[in-house]
């Protein structure tokens, strides 16, 4: 049997192993989420958060570009009144807007032949469908990760884009090197993506993360 | 002594080999493998083993294991019924024997029956610490000793590929091609079941042999995907791998909760795999030999900077086309580069990259100039194009009506000297400046029809002349890929 982890504590998790996640925190209600939204400035984004959820987007469980304590009162109370019973103990996750053109989608898989693996592609809608992907054996060293960037047909993205610096190359092959060692090291996880891993200034910030634990 | 290489002798260096099962009828496994090993002068005993002591191919035989002499024999050569193998391999331990090919089949392809039988088989050698090859292969060759221990024919030239493989029939289509290029092989095994040794241990064993330079291998499945790549990274540290890999679509996409995983085909996940390791990764027989042939006989690029010179046009452009499409640096011209070429050839030669004769050679520009291109420091590799129209036309020439008169017999003996000329040029000036140097004419496939003697030439100084351009630029692109990954993790 396995079950997956909430946002929050599957990025908990990807934090603990050094990769760089949009900042964000957890609220009960609307006020905490206001009052957090307040620290971390506008606009900020909202989403309902908890084990049992999924995929929020295809439940309408996400809210961005809230500008003012307003909007983010007004989609807090929504998003809470939009909670299943089956969501268990879901609560508000208050996050910052993470703005970037380039978006890249990183993953952990557990072949049957080869074990942990560790995958980078281009992300986004077109993303399963471009299937513009590369895979590496964990763990991974810095020079396999900086090839799996090269690799990628849409590698040219990685360079300075439409205003945009070239991304930091050596923070981006570390958070592969770092998914592979949650691979290598993490037993319990069956599957990981970082989904979307967007690509802000030249920092690869990890904004959705989704971790799938294998319970013995 | 490397422990590797010793374990590995008795298979690959016997100094005796006992053939069981052998048959007096010319159709069976028994009777092939020492007609084989017989008839490409296998250098140590042969003891030929035959249930009622027949005379076969005019030799006595034995009709037991235990009459044959304690201590001569390093190999058996198991042909004998899957039945018989565990009471063979127990007399064979008496003798000395310390390696076994098991051809016999019956064995973990035959259902559950047979993988207990073969269970046994593995039990019973590794108790004796007999290496065990097989069962239900091919066979193996090992030309350093001219041992064709088969129930196939091929036997190739020596050289310094070796071959491992889960199928004996692409064993046979790589030292094919081995005997049509002539660019050989050490050791060529045909892994069977791999019940005890398996591709990453011949793999790993390749890596260690002083007397293969390259490692060529076809892969269906593997029992341990982790161990197999530590194996092929233990060889790709010290040489080129190649590998094909067959079934690689049948198994198809698993089903998946996350994206990764919707988007983890297993093609997918191996490729990147082969690139982690180092491994060149072949898509088929042809490419996997060429590839292979190119690692075992042209030095290693220092970069991807590449020089084409070419007699015409045509082929120049779509080789310039292909060096992009793979990667490859088609760099411009060198200032100094340009005024040398300007110097020996007439002022309508292409003056870039390729560089195109344009018809100005004469009688020394071809190995002038494949001379000093390579010899530039801002070139790590050639591709010269366009050998073999001289000799083309002396064929044309001499099979005229008009021959010899005319002059004819002349000039058709001075074309094919100087594409002989050309070819050994080309070799000679890649070994002068350790820089690949690849020479491609699909004339050689005149090998047939009349032997033009400008592939023939490049066949003699032991290089392979390749078919087309695109074959020459994707080898080369395999050699560059490698020699990169050394280059990238030399310091680790």
């Amino acid at each position: 049997m396995s079950r997956t982890l909430s946002e929050y504590d599957s990025k908990q998790l990807l934090r603990e192993y050094g990769v760089a996640t949009v900042s964000e925190h957890l609220a009960a209600d609307a006020d905490a989420a206001v009052a957090r939204a307040t620290r971390i400035g506008f606009p900020a984004v909202l989403k309902l958060c908890g084990a049992a959820i999924a995929h929020k987007t295809e439940r309408d469980l996400v809210r961005l570009g809230l500008a003012d304590a307003a909007a983010v009162r007004a989609a807090a109370t929504e998003l809470l009144a939009r909670r299943r019973p089956e969501d268990g103990d879901a609560q508000l996750l208050v996050q910052a807007m993470v703005r970037g053109r380039r978006e890249l989608i990183v993953g952990l898989v557990r072949d049957a032949q080869f074990g942990p693996c560790v995958m980078l592609g281009m992300g986004g809608i077109l993303a399963e469908a471009m299937r513009d992907v590369v895979f590496r054996m964990a763990p991974l060293t810095l020079q396999d990760a900086r090839e799996m960037l090269a690799e990628i047909k849409a590698a040219h993205l990685l360079d300075a884009f439409r205003g945009e610096p070239a991304v930091d190359r050596d923070a981006l092959a570390n958070i592969l090197v770092a998914v592979g060692r949650i691979g290598v090291e993490r037993e319990t996880v069956a599957s990981l993506d970082i989904n979307p891993l967007i690509v802000a200034g030249a920092t690869a910030i990890a904004v959705d993360a989704l971790v799938e634990i294998a319970d013995a | 002594m490397n422990n590797l290489v010793e374990r590995f002798r008795p298979l690959f260096y016997p100094r005796g080999i006992v053939i069981t099962g052998v048959s007096a009828h010319p159709g069976k496994f028994g009777f092939a493998s020492l007609h084989n090993l017989l008839c490409h002068g296998y250098e140590g005993e042969i003891f030929p083993v035959n249930r009622d002591g027949a005379e076969v191919l005019d030799r006595p035989t034995c009709r037991d294991v235990a009459e044959i002499p304690s201590g001569r024999a390093d190999l058996a050569f198991l042909c004998t019924p899957a039945v018989a193998n565990i009471e063979n391999l127990l007399a064979c331990a008496r003798i000395g024997v310390r390696a076994a090919f098991v051809v016999s089949g019956g064995y973990s392809e035959a259902g559950e029956e047979g993988a207990a039988a073969e269970r046994e088989l593995v039990k019973v050698a590794r108790d004796l610490g007999i290496l065990l090859a097989g069962p239900n292969g091919q066979g193996l060759v090992s030309t350093a000793v001219k041992m064709c221990a088969q129930i196939v024919p091929p036997y190739p030239p020596p050289g310094r590929i070796s071959a491992v493989s889960q199928s004996g029939n692409i064993l046979s289509s790589y030292m094919n091609y081995g005997q049509l290029t002539g660019i050989g092989f050490s050791k060529g095994v045909s892994a069977g079941n791999g019940a005890s040794l398996g591709l990453g241990d011949y793999i790993e064993y390749f890596a260690e042999d002083p007397d293969t330079a390259v490692g060529l291998a076809y892969l269906e499945g593997l029992r341990d995907g982790r161990d197999f790549v530590q194996r092929a990274m233990a060889c790709t540290r010290r040489k080129p791998l190649v590998l094909l890999k067959g079934g690689v679509t049948s198994r198809g996409q698993k089903a998946a909760s996350s994206h990764t995983g919707s988007l983890a085909s297993n093609d997918r996940i191996f490729s990147g795999i082969c690139r982690q390791a180092g491994i060149a990764r072949a898509e088929t027989v042809e490419e996997a030999y060429e590839v292979a042939a190119t690692f075992a006989t042209q030095p290693l690029p220092r970069g991807n900077r590449v020089v084409i010179l070419t007699a015409a046009g045509g082929w120049g452009v779509l080789c310039a086309d292909a060096c992009v499409r793979a990667g490859l640096d088609l760099i411009a011209l060198p200032e100094d580069l340009r005024a040398r070429i300007d110097a020996v050839l007439p002022a309508r030669w292409s003056r870039n990259n390729p560089v195109d004769m344009a018809g100005g050679e004469t009688r020394e520009t071809i190995p002038e100039l494949l001379d000093c291109i390579a010899a530039h420091e801002g070139v790590d590799a050639v591709i010269y194009l366009g050998l073999g129209i001289q000799a083309a036309q002396a064929h044309v020439m001499k099979s005229s009506p008009y021959y010899p008169g005319h002059g004819l017999d002349r000039i058709a003996d001075f074309h094919e000297r100087q594409d002989r000329r050309y070819a050994e040029a080309a070799t000679a000036a890649s070994a002068r400046h350790a820089k690949p140097v690849l020479c491609a004419t699909e004339l050689v496939y005149t090998d047939r029809a009349y032997g033009n003697s400008a592939p023939l030439a490049v066949a003699e100084s032991g290089r392979l002349c390749y078919p087309s351009a695109h074959r020459a630029v994707n080898a080369l692109a395999h050699l560059c890929a490698y020699a990169a990954y050394r280059r990238a993790r030399e310091n680790e």
